[in-house]
């Protein structure tokens, strides 16, 4: 166990100069690893390895004479498998099984590039390139078994980490061999294995991790524990942008166990925010100790925000002319001269992340100028970039250790908290975990943006569509987190995939209006897709029933003449839910699909309604597109969270402000689904191959709430276009 | 501060801490034990479910001096080697993903199969209504609950 050792020599040694400290950032690097094999007393485990040669057959692959194969993963793990499905790209190339490989977290380091977890990017951003670097590394390895019995390569062929000489039946193992191979010429262009002779990609392999999270035995950023180490526990203000004028600590000081207060700041995109952290050699006294602390904030005006006015304003706006996002003939008058003209607003809320683990790191320096972050994060190159554009020191100087994420949605994209662990630990002679509480987490954003969409089509006579409109009013991520002054660029994120659905809607033209907000906003799971996909899917659906077709077959055969991508998953999910059967009486079913950044999937939800108000779900049938598929157990997995998720979005929770405060504080008041609540979600993919490989972790949750109130208008009449609402009485 | 002794996974503990403070954070972080996990610290969401007498407890708001003198077991202390059924059966249906509940969905599982060896969908909610999942487990959970069933009865 190679993992632990690092990490603590990395913390005893009392005085690290600069060059044991990137050697050890480099070593460690296949060091403090994602629960496998922490103990708190590594002490024994130190000199494991110390003698072992080991060699880098390029960034992503270590191998050591013993035998040990170890694939380095540039993607964190929150919970949508990255753990083991990005090293398995490697591994379906190199010829070994997932069994024989031990999986590292890299840290951040130039070589990986993009190490962000993010935009359901991990497997359709690092196909090709990683599957290259195993195919890469395995030519390497039959070239050095060929040099050394000196027989031609195409006699010899490589399998579960050795390679054979056909002809005799020879063999070497890549630890045997990893040191000559490690000197030959990279190959640039190495054979890819065919699809068919794959051993990993595409079956169900059980993941590494469901035995480590199933004992206790994986470690989150939570859970770090350093000799030494204390415990913070920060003031922030919940009316944002407010100034610390003083405190007072007399009553904090007296709670036994509190050691002293550090001013900091909360650095989230080009804000900074005044915090207060009270340090303790526990977390229970830390915490103690910032409830009894009296601060005195200068709200600087900010008090006076408040959701139900803001609301009021993006719907004056509505009327707005804004920019001009999509434009395709003339829609003004193909609109205004349509026999029939529908027009709807529709109203979505912000959110909070909240993912289950609350936001935690735990810092120390070694020095004056080196710094070390232990972290949940959904991307290593993230933090250390934050940590070094706040702080003033180089990149190099800071080593990140990644462990497993309690969950991230998009909130771990923004590493506030690394940045606040490490100004904290600054201030202190020892390392310091500093964890948020639920509150804090809850009330501080940032926020998922509230989106409103003014909705408008003409329709001929016959239902067919003459003229559409689609216009966002919001405020947006960008320009609140960076504060840009310049808002031009932001209609394209803010009006995500409202253009660019495969539907044939003639004179279109969608706008932007943008509205200045001062809270803190920014992606959450599938981004902007999470609301104006309810929008536009719904309004498809009072298209459809102005028109008097079914909603489905309006989908196929009106919008969709032509063949394309979602035409075919809108055919496979008729099929899947036996569309065309029947319901029983006070029953429902909707459907709707939904193609962004992230890729495409779509849904069929079943509802049932005694009294034409409480709704209960009945069946939910999804289909997801992804070309390329690498487990497909953790896709329907994913599927299964996001359609959760999203049904907490549509029936359960908002954040919404009073006096300039998140009024939403824990899982009290912003409640997410229950078990109870929570219906079967059937899974169907579509992996057909092809160039295109699309996303798993988002696409699942966009098209679920318009289903389901799409099946709620169908079951009770009542069209729904504004979330959350209570499915107990629509 | 006060000298509590605790027993936890069969093992005796003196610990030096305040009687007031939640036995989550003595777990955590005077003891070591790690995994049962902070959550909301108000007996919102369970993951930090562990057992005081047989019966699960929300340690975020079990005071030490409440725990004090009860068998307490926490995750770890419920097999040496994955091998309790609802381990099994999670591991057999890969129900985590982020994984952070699942301590405390087990703990909470495991006292409803004690007292109910074969538990309807409907006893299994109303078991595990209080363990959140913010990743969307449930369906899974579900399954594996009956899974677990299975295997104990044989
Ligand atoms: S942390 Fe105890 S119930 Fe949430
Ligand atoms: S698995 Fe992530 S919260 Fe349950």
């Amino acid at each position: 166990m190679l993992e632990h050792q690092m990490i603590k020599v990395a913390v005893r040694k009392s005085s690290l100069d600069r060059r044991d400290f990137l050697r050890l950032s480099g070593l460690s690097s296949l060091g403090l690893v994602l629960g496998l094999g922490w103990k708190s007393d590594g002490q024994e485990m130190i000199a494991a390895g110390a003698d072992a040669v080991t060699v880098k057959l390029n960034p992503y692959i270590i191998i050591e004479s013993s035998g040990t194969i170890s694939i380095m993963n540039p993607m964190p793990d929150m919970g949508q498998g990255t753990f083991q499905s990005v090293p398995a790209l490697i591994a379906e190339d190199l010829e070994v099984s997932l069994e024989q490989i031990k999986i590292l977290q890299t840290g951040g380091e130039k070589e990986y590039g993009r190490q962000t977890a993010g935009g359901s990017n991990s497997i359709r951003g690092q196909y090709q390139k990683l599957r290259t670097v195993g195919a890469a590394g395995k030519e390497m390895l039959i070239l050095a078994a060929s040099q050394r019995w000196k027989v031609p390569v195409t006699d010899c062929y490589a399998s579960e980490g050795i390679v054979y000489h056909k002809p005799t039946g020879r063999s070497f193992t890549y630890g045997e061999l990893a040191e000559e191979a490690s000197h030959l010429p990279v190959p640039q262009n190495p054979q890819l294995k065919d699809p068919k002779d794959f051993k990993i990609l595409g079956k169900n392999y059980p993941r590494p991790d469901v035995p480590l999270k199933v004992s206790g035995k994986a470690v989150y950023g939570i859970d770090v524990e350093l000799p030494g180490m204390v415990y913070a526990s920060a003031a922030h203000c919940p009316v944002f942008n407010s100034k610390l004028i003083n405190y007072d600590d007399t009553e904090t000081m007296r709670i036994k166990g509190v050691k002293k207060l550090v001013r900091f700041q909360r650095a989230l995109g080009a804000h900074k925010y005044d915090a207060i952290a009270v340090i303790a050699d526990t977390y229970w006294a830390a915490y103690q100790g910032k409830l009894a602390l009296k601060t005195n904030w200068d709200f600087g005006g900010n008090d006076s925000f408040d959701t139900e006015k803001y609301e009021q304003t993006l719907r004056d706006m509505a009327g707005n002319e804004g920019q001009v996002v999509h434009s395709d003939g003339d829609f003004e008058n193909a609109f205004h001269s349509a026999p029939v003209q529908i027009t709807a607003l529709y109203e979505l809320p912000m959110l909070s992340h909240s993912p289950m683990e609350p936001q935690n790191c735990t810092a120390q320096w070694h020095g004056k100028d080196l710094v070390e972050v232990w972290v949940s994060s959904q991307g290593a190159d993230r933090v250390k970039s934050e940590i070094s554009k706040n702080l003033d020191i180089p990149a190099d100087n800071i080593k990140v250790n990644i462990l497993f994420s309690g969950g991230g949605f998009g909130r771990r994209l923004y590493n506030d908290y690394a940045v606040e662990a490490a100004s904290i630990a600054r201030e202190l002679e020892t390392p310091v975990k500093l964890i948020w509480t639920r509150e804090e987490d809850t009330q501080l954003g940032p926020f998922r943006p509230p989106t409103f969409s003014a909705m408008k089509a003409g329709l001929a006579a016959d239902g067919k569509p003459l003229a559409f409109q689609h216009k966002v009013i919001s405020p947006s991520m960008g320009s609140t987190l960076e504060d840009k002054k310049d808002t031009s660029g932001e209609s394209s994120s803010m009006t995500e995939g409202i253009s660019t659905q495969a539907y044939e809607l003639p004179n279109m033209k969608n706008e932007y209006v943008f509205s200045q907000i001062h809270i803190p906003l920014a992606a959450w799971r599938s981004v902007t897709s999470s609301t104006v996909a309810f929008a536009h899917e719904c309004f498809i659906d009072e298209m459809a029933v102005r028109a008097g077709k079914d909603p489905l077959d309006y989908r196929l055969e009106t919008l969709l003449t032509k063949p394309s991508d979602t035409k075919r998953l809108l055919l496979k999910l008729k099929e899947v839910s036996h569309w065309e059967k029947p319901l029983p009486d006070g029953w429902g079913r909707g459907v709707a699909q939904y193609e962004f950044f992230a890729g495409l999937g779509g849904y069929v939800v079943e509802v049932s309604s005694k009294d034409r108000s409480s709704i209960h779900i009945e069946k939910v049938y999804m289909v997801i597109d992804l070309g390329t598929v690498v487990n497909p157990d953790t896709v329907a997995l994913q599927v299964e969270g996001a359609a959760t998720m999203a049904l907490t979005a549509a029936t359960k929770s908002a954040i919404t402000f009073k006096n300039g405060q998140t009024r939403q504080t824990n899982f009290h008041n912003y409640p997410l689904v229950r078990i109870n609540e929570m219906p079967d979600v059937e899974v169907h993919i579509i992996a057909e191959g092809g160039p295109k490989i699309r996303g798993v972790g988002e696409p699942g949750l966009p098209p679920f709430a318009p289903a389901l109130a799409n099946a709620i208008f169908a079951a009770t009449g009542k069209r729904i276009r504004k979330l959350p609402f209570n499915i107990n009485q629509v | 501060m006060a000298n509590i002794s605790l027993t936890v996974n069969k093992k005796q503990y003196q610990i030096d801490a305040d009687p007031q403070m939640p036995l989550l954070w003595a777990l955590r972080d005077i003891i070591g034990l790690k995994g049962t996990k902070f959550g909301c610290g108000m007996a919102q969401c369970g993951a930090c479910t562990v057992h005081l007498d047989g019966e699960a407890v929300r340690s975020c708001v079990t005071l030490l001096g409440r725990a004090e003198g009860q068998e307490i077991v926490t995750i770890e202390g419920i097999s040496d080697n994955t091998s309790h059924p609802l381990q099994k059966a999670w591991i057999e249906l890969q129900v985590p993903q982020c994984g952070y509940c699942q301590s405390g969905q087990i703990m909470s599982a495991a006292v409803l199969l004690r007292e109910n060896p074969h538990p309807t969908d409907q006893d299994i909610d109303e078991a595990m209504m209080g363990n959140l999942c913010r990743c969307g487990t449930y369906t899974r959970i579900r399954k594996a609950i009956h899974r677990a069933a299975e295997i104990m009865n044989g």
